[in-house]
């Protein structure tokens, strides 16, 4: 490889060769291994066989991977409509001078910090109805227990979720929110408009690719999550917070129906994969430009 | 760059004087009051939990402060095998980074500077594997792993933790390689530098700030990992920290005092990092999201 008079010097495939094994074997192999697996049935035990589509016509036939579907895309959408606006007003806010404000957000980020297991045990024994805060505050959480009911047990999943996502997000608005043009905020002082017609006028739809990008990272993690689910409720009450991911676990590691585990594990990355796309498209990756702007 | 925003005259500051400039703060300081609050509390009520025995805990209520102090809960942890399991977390963590710092560099080079075909494709290859969900493919890893013999063991939690931290990686460096200047690659090129050469001596050299980055996403991917651990482990042997919680709370749940001085341990080292090595920590988060 010689330098010649019009190019320069290229790095060859090889560079590349080692990563690209090894990615195609750990993570690429198990991904068409999982669709090949949608259409068979394997109990962990003998070889697994084709059975066509026999896996897909259970699943659209069974009540509860029905229900599942619907509770992820609840858990999903109340996700997205509670963490976008609280982070939205962080990030804006921890984008200003504030005195303090270093301080402050170091300690915000310290739940993104901790792996969803110490997050989930740590909130189950928070609000634990026999020895957490609940026992010691009937006034705000009433006599009952908060994983006993339906609505409860979302609302803590909700919230538990939220609690550990929210500084993500806060990141990703705060850069964007940093990288305003200043100019624009002069020009409104000039025109007399005040800081709420300015953050509604100005930082929003200045804000508008983040909030692309932060609801399709809500809508991937929230569809597929399932960490919080296992060790929160058990997808309990009953199936009452069985969403997908949780109940394709269940179905794999509690009821050895491999197969069909697969196939809703193929129709996530289907959703995933359709969302992503999206995500590539609108916030420009395909254009291969520097992903550090506004750090 | 956005950092050093150009500071408006001091007159025009003075101008607008501190009313206008503090009036929306006070709403949304208000909001990230309430935040700290949120933030704060269960980790108070973690942290004075820790430092309580259980009958006295069940006496206080979670949120009281302490009367009694004792270590007990921690000793405690270290006896009930989260020694070991410190280790085992420790050593995925080391293996996982070694790996995407051996592989990552590399292949990231040859996407920002490959013209070839093939380069590009993986290039693609690799932002699909940004859409894949580690759950998604819980069940296929279970059988390669079962096939390969290495169930119950922790190199088959290794591997694909490492695998499925690169997509981000990769991005995030080719990211960083990409914003060194042509001009830099062409003196090099001139002065008969092979590829080899230019990848140890500029390209490496002026992407240290993402490689600390993609180190620390790696290492906090390895350290709370529990997908993987949880279908791919089963003894106390090959148990990470994250497991240990888990089966900690699934089998002694009542013990909370206990239960939360081992969530403690869990983050200790996080913690560390994050206070030495913030900068990195924060963008490698930012690579949590995909970012």
């Amino acid at each position: 490889m010689t330098p010649t008079a019009t190019g320069v010097n290229r790095p060859s495939f090889a560079w590349a060769a080692p990563a690209a094994v090894f990615f195609g074997l750990f993570a690429l192999l198990p991904l068409v291994l999982v669709a090949v697996l949608s259409f068979a049935h394997w109990d962990g035990l003998s070889a697994p066989h084709f059975t066509g589509l026999d896996n897909w016509r259970t699943l659209f036939d069974d009540p509860v991977m029905l229900k599942s579907l619907w509770l992820s895309v609840l858990l999903t959408a109340l996700g997205v409509a509670v963490q976008t606006p609280l982070s939205i007003l962080l990030g804006v806010w921890a984008a200003g001078h504030q005195r303090n404000r270093a301080v402050l957000s170091a300690i915000y980020f310290i739940p993104l910090l901790l792996s969803a297991a110490a997050v989930s045990v740590l909130w189950r024994a928070v609000l634990d109805p026999n020895f957490g805060v609940p026992a010691h505050a009937t006034w705000l959480f009433g006599e009952g227990n908060l994983f006993g009911e339906q609505g409860s047990a979302i609302g803590v999943l909700v919230f538990v979720s939220a609690w550990q996502f929210t500084p993500l997000h806060t990141l990703i608005y705060q850069g964007a929110a940093r990288a305003v043009p200043r100019v624009l905020y002069q020009a409104a002082q000039i025109d007399g408009a005040g800081r709420v017609r300015q953050f509604f006028h100005i930082t929003l739809p200045q804000l508008r690719n983040s909030v692309i990008t932060s609801t399709i990272l809500m809508v991937v993690g929230g569809l597929t999550t399932f960490d919080t689910v296992l060790i929160l409720t058990q997808g309990g009450p009953g199936t009452d917070t069985t969403i997908s991911a949780y109940y394709m676990y269940q179905k794999a590691f509690k009821n050895f129906d491999y197969g069909t585990a697969s196939t809703i594990g193929v129709l996530l990355v289907l959703v995933a994969t359709v969302i992503s796309l999206i995500v590539v498209r609108l916030s420009g990756y395909d254009r291969m430009r520097s992903t550090m702007e506004g750090l | 760059m956005s950092k050093r925003r150009l500071r408006e005259p001091v007159s025009e500051r003075r101008l607008r004087g501190r009313v206008s400039n503090s009036r929306t703060n006070y709403l949304a300081g208000f909001g990230s009051l309430i935040w700290l609050f949120l933030v704060g509390l269960p980790l108070y009520a973690m942290l004075v939990a820790t430092f309580q025995s259980r009958a006295d805990y069940a006496a206080n209520g979670p949120l009281a402060l302490p009367k009694t102090f004792t270590l007990d809960n921690y000793i405690r942890d270290f006896g009930n095998g989260f020694g070991q399991y410190f280790l085992n977390t420790a050593l995925v963590t080391v293996c996982v980074v070694g790996i995407v710092v051996l592989l990552v560099p590399p292949l990231s080079y040859a996407i920002v500077r490959s013209r070839s075909r093939t380069t590009h494709m993986v290039f693609r290859l690799f932002l699909l594997g940004l859409a894949i969900p580690a759950q998604a493919v819980i069940v296929p890893m279970f059988y390669v792993m079962s096939e390969a013999g290495l169930y119950d063991n922790l190199i088959g939690v290794i591997l694909p933790t490492a695998a499925f931290a690169m997509p981000v990686c990769a991005l995030i460096l080719s990211g960083v390689m990409r914003d060194i200047t042509p001009e830099l690659y062409e003196a090099m090129t001139m002065d008969g530098a092979s590829s080899r050469r230019v990848f140890f001596q500029l390209v490496l050299p002026l992407s240290r700030s993402g490689l600390s980055t993609i180190i620390v996403f790696s290492a906090l991917q390895a350290w709370n990992g529990f997908l993987f651990p949880l279908v791919l482990t089963q003894s106390a042997d090959t148990k990470v920290i994250t497991m240990g919680l888990y089966d900690f709370q699934t089998e002694h749940g009542v013990d909370i005092p206990g239960l939360l001085a081992a969530v403690v341990l869990s983050m200790v080292p996080i913690l560390l990092v994050y206070l030495f090595a913030r900068r990195a920590l924060v963008q490698g988060l930012m690579g949590v999201g995909g970012k």
